[in-house]
């Protein structure tokens, strides 16, 4: 009578499968119409360009993706990112002996701690995320505007080593490129197969039964909200060493590309469903439709307005999804 | 025999509420005992400070005859408690089998979930309770006795010694309350201690041995339930006598005010064809999933039909049209109420009128002295109790808001009611006053359709009784004909 219905890794999460094949069709289908019109889409520099800066966004969507899973919402990446990268970036030319590991994790902890604020203010704040980083986006970038002021770090100030680290590669993989892949597949990982992941999920699939299971819930809210600072503190090391030039704007408006790469990459707003992968891929057609665009050579308006029609197809079509799934669901058990 | 379980002279109270006193029982291994008292009456209180979710003001908890302290739903788990709540608990974007799982996944060696054991051991616990449900499949989309099934497979996984069950069948047909019942005698033959809370009088002489009521936050006795009649109890629980659960008044049965004639809709229901006469309370009965509910809701519009006709006073109703089925006089009290029958956020006085709001205002305003005046007045009709009139509904106890319900209905005054599962999850003493009032209403002349699970219900407020079996019409019995048998028959089909 027990029969094993199916493989257990086969419909763990159909809605996600569909979604991240989409985004590989859209991919494949506008990365061929671009090459087509204008082969040197695809020289090697222009992937190179492509990835390193698909690496910082998707680093930033990975954490996010964990926090929108728990229905939640961190819109305070972007100036988390200034924080970190203008810290970074003076500690450097402060002190050019220092490695690039220290670098690293100093961002990596400037960025939990502002995670950390997040957490606390809506878990025992009973605040709703959104409006508490929509305010702590604008008090961090308040603060490196006062630590700031006009002035910038320029790229003549910072150690070599750390200006090169965007541009080292290992068995000719940018370093970059590496980190954002550990970050997207170790997150991947988390979320997936571990309690951690699973609890998550469950806190935004339903907050009140996730009480009632017993779930530590404000030790995971703490983390995730920890995880989504700290990568986008670590985003903001990447984005120092990419960019050199850093000024009290750093990561400005960042947010809401993160954000529409997790939803784009089929991470429900309204959590408990989607995958880290589907984030990371989200955030590689964004940014292979703003490079597209430029060298198809299209206006800067149009691309703001793709990446509009993106969210609001993205949304429609998980709704049209859900839906049949959930008849489909209906009518297989219509038995009693 | 030492108690796996004792509550000793526990108190709570919200705000200036006291919602438990002095309370004190226990539960013993091997023993399924009821916990039974009027909504309102503390039950759910005493759920939810055996669970971790409140912690008693004074009194204490003890667990194998230790004192134990819960601060959090976890600390309850641990201590062998497992809860099953009315409404289900469980996560729609995960596998059943994660569901099920939650808190304690098996673990390979790197820390990892082992979905492949995780998923056999929901295939085993579903064996067990002799269902079939893919583990794999997400929780979305089940039935609700599905769901019910998948939070007692979540509790057998917990090896739970104490198993707390909040009105576990108000949604399960009697084929589902039988397995249910199957599974929880067996666990309690294997030792557990059940905490069994329900309305129905008829599955706690079947279920219990020992039966604690409750009454105002108090604890009015513990005794054997063999010692206890049905009617004893209910005296104890409400504290005065019920002579009458189902005041049936004599109406004159008037003209045919709706006929429904072939009516279909591919995969849900096919050809019902009944009639409804003023003065006559008929009722649909049937197991959960007959599609009851589905009928009446594509009678009053809510819902399309492919084929077939309405007719209402004479008129044959447009299809999917709700709207019109409301001016022409008919209302519909929803099954789920919380939902889709109240606005819990505004004021009683808002939701009585709320149908009414374009014809109470004056010059597209409303002004407040006339919505009161309104609801003042059918409040008092239906003997609602409320603070006042401004208070939220969401504050009202379940029978009360059943009330605000009808008024809502009453005051548009309609030719034709259609109640779905007016009394669910409503204690006893309101039950009754529901049933006069709608027994009251269709001695005035009104048509009374009413969806209903529970048999004495059905057997004992309608005049006549239409039978759905997976979509159809297997019977239509009179008063005088139905008996608690002809209609599971029927209901059932052969069996």
């Amino acid at each position: 009578m027990a029969t094993v219905a199916s493989p257990p890794h086969a419909r763990q999460n159909p809605l996600a499968k569909t979604r991240e094949l989409g985004i590989v069709i859209a991919l494949a289908a506008l990365v061929a119409y671009t090459t087509v019109s204008q082969p040197r889409f695809l020289s090697a520099q222009s992937i190179r360009d492509i990835l390193l800066n698909t690496a910082i966004l998707a680093v930033m969507a990975a954490g996010q993706a964990v926090v929108v899973i728990t229905r939640n919402i961190d819109l305070s990446v972007g100036s988390v990112l200034g924080v970190s990268a203008f810290t970074v970036a003076s500690m450097m030319s402060a002190d050019p002996g220092l490695p690039m590991v220290v670098a690293l994790v100093t961002g990596l902890v400037v960025g939990a701690v502002a995670g950390l604020l997040n957490g606390v203010l809506v878990r025992y704040g009973r605040v709703p995320a959104l409006v508490v980083t929509l305010g702590t986006m604008y008090i961090f970038r308040g603060l490196i505007y006062s630590w700031a002021g006009g002035g910038q770090v320029n790229a003549d100030e910072l150690p070599t080593h750390f200006l090169q680290f965007a541009n080292d590669s290992i068995l000719g993989v940018p370093w970059l490129v590496l980190i954002a892949l550990v970050v997207v597949g170790g997150v991947a990982l988390l979320m997936r197969n571990y309690r951690l992941g699973r609890e998550l999920y469950a806190m935004g699939s339903s907050p009140s039964a996730a009480e009632l299971a017993g779930i530590k819930v404000a030790r995971n809210l703490l983390t995730a909200f920890i995880v989504s600072g700290a990568l986008a503190g670590l985003a903001g090391v990447l984005f120092a060493s990419r960019f050199g030039t850093i000024d009290a704007s750093a990561g400005n408006g960042y947010e809401l590309n993160v954000v529409a790469a997790v939803v784009v990459g089929g991470v429900a707003v309204s959590g408990g469903s989607g995958t880290v992968w589907g984030a990371g891929l989200g955030a590689l057609l964004l940014t292979v439709i703003g490079s597209a665009l430029t060298v198809l050579d299209i206006n800067q308006f149009w691309q703001q307005a793709i990446v509009g029609a993106l969210i609001v197809l993205a949304i429609c079509a998980d709704r049209i999804v859900a839906v049949r799934i959930a008849r489909s669901l209906r009518k297989r058990d219509s038995h009693v | 025999m030492s108690p796996l379980l004792e509550i000793r002279g526990v108190s709570k109270s919200f705000g200036a509420v006291s919602a438990v006193q002095e309370v004190s029982f226990s539960l013993v291994a091997g023993e399924a005992h009821a916990l039974v008292g009027e909504n309102g009456a503390g039950k759910s209180t005493i759920v939810k400070m055996l669970a971790g979710v409140h912690r008693p003001d004074t009194g204490t908890l003890l667990v194998d005859g230790r004192e134990v302290t819960f601060t959090n739903p976890a600390d309850a788990k641990a201590a062998g408690i497992a809860v099953i709540y009315q409404e289900p608990t469980l996560f729609p974007d995960l596998s059943v089998a994660e569901n099920i799982a939650m808190g304690n996944q098996p673990l390979t060696r790197l820390r990892q979930i082992d979905r492949k054991t995780m998923n056999a051991n929901a295939v085993r616990l579903f064996a067990r309770l002799g269902v079939h449900i893919d583990p794999a499949r997400p929780a979305r989309g089940l039935s609700i006795a599905d769901q019910q099934l998948v939070e007692i497979a979540k509790a057998l996984s917990s090896h739970a010694r104490v198993l707390i069950m909040d009105e576990p069948t108000a949604a399960l047909s009697g084929v589902e309350v039988d397995r249910l019942f199957a599974v929880t005698r067996a666990l309690r033959d294997e030792g557990a201690a059940i905490m069994f809370i329900s309305h129905r009088f008829e599955e706690i002489t079947a279920l219990c041995q020992r039966v604690t009521i409750m009454r105002d936050g108090k604890h009015v006795c513990t005794e054997p339930v063999s010692d206890l009649g049905v009617d004893d109890m209910i005296r104890r629980m409400v504290g005065r006598d019920l002579s009458a659960l189902y005041p049936k008044q004599e109406a004159t049965i008037g003209e045919t005010v709706l006929e429904v004639q072939g009516l279909s809709r591919a995969g849900v229901f096919r050809d019902i064809s009944f009639q409804v006469r003023a003065g006559e309370i008929v009722a649909l009965a049937g197991l959960v999933g007959a599609g009851r509910s589905e009928v009446m809701q594509a009678v009053f519009g809510v819902d399309k039909y492919d084929s077939g006709t309405v007719t209402f006073l004479g008129r044959k109703l447009k299809p999917g049209n709700p709207r019109a089925s409301m001016t022409a006089g008919m209302g519909l009290v929803p099954e789920d109420r919380r939902q889709q029958g109240l606005v819990m956020e505004l004021s009683i006085e808002r939701n009585v009128t709320l149908p009414r709001s374009r014809a109470l205002a004056k010059l597209g305003l409303l002004f407040g002295g006339t919505e009161r005046r309104e609801a003042a007045g059918w409040t008092k009709q239906l003997q609602t109790k409320f603070g006042r009139l401004t208070d939220p509904v969401a504050t009202l106890s379940g029978g009360n808001q059943q009330k605000v319900v009808l008024a809502k209905w009453l005051a548009t005054g309609p030719k034709l009611l259609i109640v779905d599962e007016p009394t669910r999850g409503i204690d006893v003493g309101t039950k009754a006053e529901v049933h006069r009032l709608l027994s009251s209403l269709a001695a005035r002349g009104l048509a009374v359709v009413m969806v209903s699970s529970e048999l004495p219900e059905v057997l004992g407020m309608a005049d006549r009784i239409v039978v759905l079996r997976e979509g159809h019409v297997t019977a239509q019995l009179t008063r005088a004909e139905a008996t608690e048998e002809s209609v599971m028959y029927a209901a059932m089909g052969a069996s």
